[in-house]
């Protein structure tokens, strides 16, 4: 069976290589529409927006008038360098010169809001404030964007791809650090929470930690269960499937009912920090979440384990505790990694929501912000949450390949 | 399942193995009887004044969050299946890896940050919570979409032009209803997904059953809590069973 469809392949594969041979003769479509949204967005949309205070709403102020002009010549060349690369033949090398030229894109654009935002506290004071508009989003992410794609093609390997990651996050970091960027809203609205804001990443960690302290023992168990009893399977999946399908607020919301009767009928759980409100209801709804891709991953990561194996292990006289934790285990790992890495960055996302029982976390200054209509603490928030979740994505996917580095595919 | 193995036994039986219809059932009776539950939630609530939601009425809110649900779902199948086809075909094929990378890096973004930021943009109501839902519910469809169609076996692609279908009739009627359970089963997760964030748009300011658990989580008011979590519990479990029946069906 396999050796006729792999026959039946081999034409479909060539006919593949093939296409992509030709594509890559020609210009890069996608870069050049990028590139074309840019220059779309610089010409029409703000580059900041600016508001004489924090509430007000901004006005849209673009490129060329928001930075001095060596600043914009500076964006505005890069930008055209991005199309070159869009254009030339393709390869390595134009991979390497997008990669490079859209990393130098996106500090140039970041330093250009950073400098825009100088310019107008040392004209209207340091109340006025400066936002980030359309045209700073659409470089950014495109430039970002781009600079993903080409590393992609350039080094496929996680551990590559973090390693330019980090470098490319450490340069912002020190623009940041260097105070270029410090009037902009979103760094006034860091500042004036930065003794708190510490505490609210490690309190989304320590919810996430949490919920995967209990998810994971549970979920491995069910997991095992499923393998060892096929006619549990059905109505197992289907139980934790029904948890992960009701909305996450739902669930929290269930919790507080029971929670703070519990701690009504017995006091001492109050001091322990469990009730209604707060890390317990916030911790056992995510680690309800987190059964399901746990049980799941671990069903199917042993299961992956081939039958002879097993039978050899057996024939060693190995029992079965030891199969499951020198044979299966050690050979289901890189799925029980990447089941791990869903579990992190679903349960990362659903922690924000947790800030509206109380539970803290970067779901609050999202919440506050929308409480306050104020919308660069929204931002904080959110670009905070989605970074936290795109570190830990990239940390386990890292993980994952070294696991796999060395093994036969 | 088992209902459809077993159809001569009749009427309750039939129903019984169908989790759908009572789901759905359920749902319908709670948004009936609720309004009726003061007595109810007073003896449940004691200490609450006023233990009932009632500054819109369970319809309007189950029929508003669906109707947020389902026009961002049309849209979302329109184009996430379309975008799908588009990338696995010759003319799109050089959009396909980057698409792939989007969905992929997309998908980790917490759909709250994603309907957050959606607000600087459009403002407060219910329009940056469709757009959200319709930017957050793309995903799935796409890379379910394409690992559908990507997945359909060369044997029936090929036998499809041997007897001579053009490209658009082939992908019509051999590589589209082939790649259908994976496609679904995408829709399926951006839906309900969707449920879910739908949930927490009450807190940019739409009007959906999420409204009384986040009025009830501020106002310390934990009867609105309950009722709010009831319904679209019921309603996400229902809809997610309802997906369940059509997969059936497709096999």
């Amino acid at each position: 069976m396999t050796l006729a469809s792999d026959a039946a392949l081999a034409p479909a594969v060539e006919a593949s290589l093939a296409r992509r041979k030709d594509a890559e003769a020609r210009a890069n479509p996608l870069l050049v529409l990028i590139v074309t949204g840019m220059v779309v967005a610089l010409g029409s949309l703000g580059f900041v927006a600016v508001a004489p205070n924090r509430i007000l709403s901004g006005k849209a102020v673009p490129l060329w008038s928001a930075v001095e002009p060596g600043s914009a010549l500076l964006v505005g060349a890069l930008v055209v360098a991005l199309g070159v690369a869009a254009l030339v033949r393709s390869g390595p090398w134009r991979d390497r010169m997008t990669a490079i030229v859209a990393a130098a894109l996106l500090i140039a654009c970041v330093a250009a809001a950073g400098h825009a935002g100088s310019l107008v506290a040392a004209d209207s004071g340091p109340i006025a404030r400066t936002s980030l508009g359309a045209a700073f989003w659409i470089v950014a992410a495109g430039s970002a964007f781009a600079l993903a794609d080409a590393t992609g093609r350039l080094a496929p390997h996680p551990l590559a791809q973090a390693a330019i990651a980090a470098a490319v996050v450490s340069l912002l970091a020190a623009l940041a650090f260097s105070g270029a960027l410090s009037d902009l809203s979103l760094a006034r609205e860091f500042a004036n929470r930065q003794s708190v804001y510490g505490a609210e990443v490690v309190r989304h960690m320590a919810l996430v930690g949490g919920a995967l302290a209990g998810a994971l023992p549970i979920g491995g168990v069910l997991g095992v269960v499923a393998l060892r009893r096929p006619g549990w399977r059905k109505p197992l999946f289907g139980t934790l499937n029904l948890v992960q399908t009701i909305p996450s607020i739902a669930i929290f919301g269930l919790l507080i009912g029971p929670l703070s009767a519990l701690a009504g009928a017995a006091p001492f759980l109050r001091t322990l920090g469990i009730g209604g409100i707060g890390a317990a209801p916030a911790v056992i709804a995510l680690t309800l979440y987190g059964l399901l891709p746990i049980a799941r991953g671990t069903f199917t990561g042993l299961a992956s384990v081939p039958e002879p194996v097993i039978d050899a292990a057996r024939g060693m006289g190995l029992d079965e505790r030891q199969i499951l934790w020198k044979v299966s285990i050690p050979l289901a790992l890189p799925i029980l990694v990447a089941a791990l890495r869903v579990v992190v960055v679903q349960l990362t996302g659903l922690t924000v929501v947790a800030a509206l029982i109380g539970a803290g976390g970067l779901g609050s200054f999202i919440f506050q912000g929308l409480g306050q209509t104020a919308t660069d603490l929204i931002l904080l928030g959110a670009l905070s949450a989605i970074v936290l979740a795109l570190i830990a994505d990239l940390a386990l996917r890292s993980l994952g390949a070294v696991l796999t580095s060395g093994r036969p595919s | 399942m088992s209902a459809r193995a077993l159809p001569s036994t009749g009427g309750i039986h039939h129903l019984a193995g169908r989790p759908a219809i009572w789901a759905t059932l359920a749902f319908l009776a709670a948004l009936a009887l609720l309004p009726f539950s003061d007595p109810l939630f007073h003896a449940l609530f004691p200490e609450l004044q006023r233990p009932l939601y009632t500054r819109a009425s369970f319809v309007d809110l189950a029929l508003s969050h669906a109707a947020l649900v389902g026009v961002a779902s049309l849209v979302v199948v329109s184009v996430g299946i379309g975008v799908g086809i588009f990338v696995t075909r010759p003319a799109g094929r050089d959009f396909a890896g980057p698409v792939d990378t989007l969905t992929a890096v997309g998908q980790t973004f917490p759909p709250t940050a994603v309907l957050a930021l959606a607000v600087p943009v459009i403002g407060y109501g219910g329009a940056p919570t469709v757009i959200a839902l319709i930017a957050y519910g793309l995903l799935p469809v796409v890379s379910a979409t394409i690992a559908g169609l990507n997945a359909v076996p060369v044997a029936p692609v090929q036998a499809a032009d041997g007897i001579g279908l053009s490209p658009a009739g082939r992908l019509l009627k051999v590589e589209l209803p082939l790649a259908a359970p994976v496609i679904l089963s995408g829709v399926r997760t951006s839906v309900i997904l969707n449920i879910g964030t739908a949930t927490i748009g009450s807190t940019v300011g739409a009007l959906t059953l999420g409204s009384p658990i986040i009025e009830g989580l501020s106002g310390s008011n934990p009867a609105y809590v309950l009722q709010g979590a009831i319904l679209v519990g019921l309603f996400a479990i229902a809809t997610d069973l309802w997906f369940d029946e059509l997969e059936h069906a497709l096999h």
